[in-house]
């Protein structure tokens, strides 16, 4: 497999740096290349890969080596915990506006996942918040958009709000909080068209749907096996719509997801949720250092870590 | 061999257009490259054989460099093979079969209507058979390309066993003379091993019902997606022995450059790009361009040093 991932490239590494007492320049050098490498090969963006090197190496350099380690773990150590900061922060709870009801609106690219996702965070707030989410087509122009979620809807037994293609997305998803509100759905769901975030007209939609319906959470669902132009697309969906919340999706694969440490640096939005599968309940909480991990490649070197 | 020298030609005059060849030079155009989501290993072992070469050829000239970098990229490209291999495979005067398979959301379903509007513009007898039983609104989204492209789709209720679709799509093409028949899948991520035998199992239907069949499996990638592209490739040829590869969503920002490491890895052509959601939106493949964008935005930035 190409992707080896850090364990592998770092074992010889660890080896070779021996000798207790601080974390030499030498040591953190030889780290670093590999590193380097890892989260590239993990499609971590090239410039958040060039920052976050140059931030482990000012912290590592001239540390003192735990008893326990070797100055290649503990290096390793830093790098893990740092990854792990970064991707931190408040995690998956969602907005409750104060009046009924919250509003969520998705948005992404073609194919990412905000249909799915839609369907599942409904499953969610009804199973775990006890909500009653009311679901809004305003895809008006994918074909059988509309049907896929009304699918959706019909698996889950929950209403969707259509008003077929011919309305404007600002147009339905107002009228669908009018009827969320005499219905009492407390919880409204709006699944939006996928568009590029270079394509002014689409971006302009959105911004004309946000300024309508006022979201209390605006999520932005990227695919987990996203290359080096995850940065691009969050930062202009950010620069756009002032997201509250990145989904990352499809990390049932086997993709290291570097996307997730790309999107984090370039939004500092908390990635709420990840998508684990195809089915409603597929759902999950997003937690740091597990992803961290998984970019690097590295549970066995943690293991090795934990047990030294 | 024309393209070939054509494409040499091309790079020799986007090198032509760069400053010197340094150190620098080097940085930038590992940076380009895997910026644009080159296999990060192609990358490296490109840039090492170009700085070995400059050596061993004892090479000081700038325009030398160039031609080995020239080269090199020709040789991941295009091997031994000429432009031929990125022809789609139609039969004449017999059923040609294309299946077409991909992880989640890529765009298969829209692939699939844009390529049967393109054949049955000229003069094809095309049917489609909606072998995604499972994602909520698949058929309906195939119908409705059907539609647009104005082609027959064969269909059986959701739910239902997806090799029995095919057959079935099979059976009507073959019944109503048809020309061609594209097999839509559903979406399914490379390492789920349940999904892939199932893959697995219609590829085998069809190579059983039509001779020489299936004629292509096209493969279709996500420009947005990264490394993963390269593990999809080679697991999607495990179970179908993909013949080539659709590059979708090149509208936006993303480059693909992952089909170069899977071109140079597993020798499988990009044979049609996909560049907005339209039925037009469909073109062949072409390497020079697409070289070209790899480093435009290098190109550019020099520009602008000059
Ligand atoms: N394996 C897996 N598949 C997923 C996940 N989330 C979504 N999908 C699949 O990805 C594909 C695209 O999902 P959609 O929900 O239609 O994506 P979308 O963003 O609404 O797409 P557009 O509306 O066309 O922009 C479908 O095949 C989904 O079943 C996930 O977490 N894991
Ligand atoms: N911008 C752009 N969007 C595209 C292109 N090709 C497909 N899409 C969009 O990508 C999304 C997914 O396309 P589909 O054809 O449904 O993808 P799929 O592979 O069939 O998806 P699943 O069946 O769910 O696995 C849709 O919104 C398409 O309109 C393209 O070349 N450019
Ligand atoms: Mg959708
Ligand atoms: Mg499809």
């Amino acid at each position: 497999m190409a992707f080896e991932g850090l364990s592998n490239r770092l074992q010889e590494t660890i080896k070779k740096i021996t000798g207790k007492g601080k974390v030499s320049e030498q040591d953190v050098k030889t780290m670093a290349r590999e590193v380097r490498l890892a989260l590239l090969e993990a499609d971590v963006n090239f410039k958040v890969v060039r920052s976050f090197i140059n931030d482990i190496k000012e912290r590592a350099i001239g540390q003192e080596v735990m008893e326990s380690l070797t100055p290649g773990q503990q290096v390793i150590k830093i790098v893990q915990e740092e990854l792990t900061n970064l991707m931190g922060g408040e995690q998956s709870k969602i907005a409750v506006s104060d009046r009924p009801p919250t509003v969520i609106m998705m948005s992404g690219l073609q194919g990412a996942g905000k249909t799915t996702t839609t369907g599942k965070l409904a499953n969610l707030l009804r199973k775990q918040y006890n909500k009653s989410p009311l679901l809004v087509a305003c895809d008006i122009y994918r074909p059988a958009a509309i049907k896929q979620l009304q699918t959706l809807g019909k698996q889950l037994d929950m209403p969707v709000f259509e008003m077929g293609t011919d309305v404007s997305p600002v147009e339905i998803s107002k009228k669908a909080i009018e009827y969320a509100k005499q219905e009492h759905h407390d919880y409204v769901l709006i699944d939006t068209a996928g568009r590029l975030h270079v394509d002014d007209t689409l971006m302009q939609e959105l911004e004309d749907v946000k300024a309508e319906v006022k979201p209390d959470e605006i999520f932005l669902v990227v695919d987990a096996m996203t290359g080096q132009d995850a940065v691009n697309v969050a930062e202009s969906f950010n620069e756009h719509l002032d997201i509250t919340g990145v989904v990352l999706t499809k990390l049932d694969g086997d993709t290291r997801g570097g996307a997730a440490l790309s999107i984090k640096a370039v939004t500092d939005t908390p990635i709420k949720f990840i998508g684990m599968g195809e089915k409603l309940d597929e759902l999950e909480e997003f937690h740091p250092e597990r992803m961290a991990s998984r970019i690097l490649g590295m549970g066995d070197v943690l293991t090795l870590i934990e047990k030294a | 061999k024309k393209t070939r020298q054509s494409f040499t030609d091309k790079i020799n005059d986007l090198m032509a257009r760069y400053r010197q060849v340094d150190e620098e030079f080097f940085e930038e155009l590992e940076e380009a490259l895997i910026m644009s989501d080159v296999g990060v290993s192609t990358v490296m072992d490109l840039i090492d054989e170009l700085k070995f070469e400059v050596k061993r050829r004892n090479i000081k000239e700038t325009n030398e460099v160039k031609d080995v970098i020239s080269e090199k990229l020709v040789e991941i490209y295009y091997h031994d093979d000429d432009e031929t291999v990125e022809h789609i495979n139609i039969q004449e005067n017999e059923l040609t079969v294309i299946l077409v398979v991909g992880v989640n959301g890529v765009g298969k379903t829209t692939s699939i209507g844009k390529l049967a509007a393109q054949l049955k513009k000229e003069g094809k007898h095309v049917v489609l058979a909606a072998g995604d039983t499972f994602r909520a609104g698949a058929i309906e989204q195939l119908e409705e390309w059907g539609k647009r492209a104005e082609v027959e789709v064969i269909k059986q209720s959701a739910g239902s066993d997806p090799a029995a679709v095919i057959f079935d799509g099979i059976k009507a093409a073959k019944s109503r003379n048809a020309d061609i028949l594209i097999c839509d899948t559903a979406g399914r991520l490379q390492n789920k091993v349940n999904l892939m035998n199932e893959l697995a199992k219609i590829h085998r239907i069809i190579e059983r019902e039509v001779p020489n069949a299936p004629h292509e499996v096209l493969l279709v990638l996500d420009a947005t997606t990264g490394q993963n592209a390269l593990s999809q490739a080679k697991t999607f040829s495990d179970a179908t022995k993909v013949s080539g590869i659709v590059l979708t969503k090149l509208d936006g920002t993303a480059k693909g450059g992952i089909v170069l490491a899977i071109r140079n890895e597993l020798n499988i052509p990009v044979k049609l790009v996909g560049f907005g959601e339209g039925i037009n939106d469909l073109k062949k493949f072409d390497a020079h361009a697409f070289v070209y964008g790899l480093f435009a935005d290098m190109l550019e930035e020099d520009e602008d040093h000059q």
